[in-house]
């Protein structure tokens, strides 16, 4: 039986590592990303269900116990993960997975302490065999990524929703080096003479300060590239237990992650036009001082909620630039309420699509989705550049960095080289924000001071909802 | 460093499944488009989340007395099973707004 047993956990084992692979293939297209993302589900169920039951020990063939601890946790977690998943709002998702990411890096951690309270338990009764260095050793990286990704997405998490600002001082790459570097020596340490178990707790704490620090200067306009490089990270660290039990599934599932979540860290600064060292250590607000000092003299002006309706009412074509701010007010119905209006009057509505507006790429698109706002009034950034000089009015609504001709201009611009949507060639652009700050990369847009911009202050839900009932006035 | 040798061979089923799997990741993701960017990024951090299985082992290995062991052990099946059903969840919300535009 036990012979039939394990049999069949190979079995289950081999079809979850297929199943995470052809799960990712099919998320990166549009038409499968749903099915796969199920199936990778299904084989992640499969993998469990089959461990559970079908696990036993290579040395003493004992099956697994404490079923009702497992299945407690499996239970809460059930639950609440599906709450939080299920209640999060639109524009909080890219924290979730933040959050999510974090739980994993932690689950990896905890392993690690467990084992290692295993390994040095038998240290100390029988002494130190040959293999232990190795084992010690997976068993200390899986510690440390797992730290370093479960620190920095919670802080991560904690930028993104508003909590945490961004902190820099000078030095601060240094004194990350030294620390990370600190860590390593301890681990190899450790790995040597892994009877100074005591040092455990010091890999431990600098993993979990570093972390920290490594994600504390970096802008929160950046944080899905953070997110992503954290989440390959925790991918690794999930193949560190792989490698630990000899486990082919976490091995596959974590390196698979780790690899993928690594190019992908690299696509998405490429879709920001920025290299992933610029990212992380060049970060935005050093050189943003210069720039705003360029460009922050000049004269804006302001239009009234009346004036800014009838020029969209009478308006033959008007293109809406949707940014965070859009996000942040949920204003995305009130929004979608706005195209109708307009749309009933005669006017020609479209919506500019930024790829990396708002605080994760693909955000509009899926914030406009939730409205009902049909697919094919999305137009892409090159789409929507060719159309902008046949446009009355181009409504920015929230967006900021994304629409700042500096990226093309100012050499100086720490966003200078991101392809940008030209509101500039419309024939008037409105811009609604709450207050003149700068956006969240913390540069002053010029878009702003030009003559043909007028600025239309308040919560986009609110701007939205007068210009709603000030348009169906007219 | 004879020691280190021994580790490669002892090990080379792993390395090479290492290795192999690299390539796969890199070579399943190249070609996505940016708007799935967020969606790919949720459902690669809930397949990592098959760290679960580490956990339910160490877990289901802990002598029923060593409450260090069982509290971690239990906090790791937690944490695990929120990064997996919570990634799978909200992955599936996400796409799910995609697919509606259609």
């Amino acid at each position: 039986m036990s012979f039939m047993g394990l049999n069949l956990l190979t079995i289950a084992y081999l079809l979850g590592s297929i199943s995470f692979i052809l799960g990712l293939k099919m998320l990166s297209s549009p038409a499968t990303a749903r099915k796969g993302n199920l199936l990778a589900a299904a084989g992640m169920g499969i993998a469990i269900l089959a461990t559970i039951f079908l696990y036993r020990d290579n040395e003493t063939g004992e099956p697994l116990g404490n079923y009702g601890w497992i299945f407690g946790g499996l239970l809460i977690g059930t639950v609440a993960g599906t709450l939080a998943a299920k209640k999060v709002k639109m524009t909080a998702m890219p924290e979730m997975v933040s959050l999510f990411n974090g739980m994993g890096g932690a689950c990896a951690a905890l392993i690690s302490l467990v084992e290692f309270s295993h390994i040095s338990g038998s240290i100390q009764r029988s002494g130190i065999h040959e293999g232990h260095g190795g084992t010690v050793l997976i068993i200390l990286l899986g510690l440390l990524i797992g730290s370093i990704s479960f620190s920095g997405s919670m802080l991560a998490w904690g930028k993104l929703n508003g909590k945490v600002k961004d902190y820099s001082f000078a030095g601060q790459n240094v004194l990350n080096l030294l620390m990370l570097a600190l860590a390593l020596v301890a681990t190899v340490w450790l790995v040597i003479h892994p009877e100074s178990s005591y040092l455990i707790y010091v890999v431990l704490l600098l993993s979990l300060i570093y972390g920290i620090m490594f994600v504390l200067p970096i802008g929160g306009a950046d944080m899905p590239v953070v997110i992503s490089l954290l989440n390959s990270f925790t991918g690794v660290a999930a193949a560190c237990g792989g490698f630990l039990y000899d486990n082919k599934v976490m091995l596959t599932g974590g390196i698979l992650v780790g690899a993928a979540g690594t190019l992908l860290t690299i696509l998405m600064c490429k879709a920001m036009n920025r290299s992933l060292k610029n990212v992380l250590i060049g970060s935005f607000g050093a050189t943003a001082s210069g720039a705003a000092a360029t460009s922050a003299q000049g004269h804006y002006k302001e239009i009234s909620l009346s004036d800014a309706a009838t020029v969209m009412a009478y308006a033959n074509k008007v293109m809406i630039v949707p940014g965070y701010g859009l996000a942040v007010a949920q204003a995305q119905h009130t929004c979608h309420e706005l195209e109708k209006i307009l749309t009933e009057k005669g006017v020609d509505v479209a919506y500019a699509i930024h790829p990396v507006a708002g605080r994760m790429p693909g955000h509009m698109n899926v914030l406009l989705a939730e409205a009902d706002v049909a697919y094919d009034k999305l137009q892409e950034m090159e789409d929507a550049n060719e159309g902008f000089k046949n446009t009355d009015v181009v409504l920015v609504l929230g967006a900021n960095d994304v629409v700042n001709p500096a990226a093309k201009t100012d050499p100086a611009s720490p966003i200078f080289g991101m392809p940008i949507l030209d509101v500039e060639l419309a024939k008037t652009v409105i811009v609604n924000k709450r207050s003149m700050k700068p956006g969240y990369a913390g540069i002053e847009n010029g878009l702003f001071f030009q003559p043909k911009t007028s600025m239309l202050f308040g919560d986009a839900k609110k701007v939205l909802q007068d210009l709603c009932s000030e348009i169906k006035n007219i | 460093m004879e020691q280190v040798f021994n580790w490669i061979t002892a090990n080379q089923q792993i390395l090479y499944i290492v290795i192999l799997m690299i390539f796969v990741g890199i070579e399943v993701i190249g070609r996505v488009p940016s708007v799935l960017h967020t969606p790919l990024m949720s459902g690669a951090n809930a397949i990592h989340g098959v760290v679960i299985i580490g956990a339910i082992i160490v877990m289901g290995k802990a002598e029923p007395g060593n409450y260090p062991a069982l509290i971690l052990g239990f906090l790791a099946v937690l944490l695990g099973t929120l990064n997996v059903v919570g990634g799978f969840v909200v992955t599936d919300r996400m796409l799910d707004m995609f697919k509606k535009k259609k």
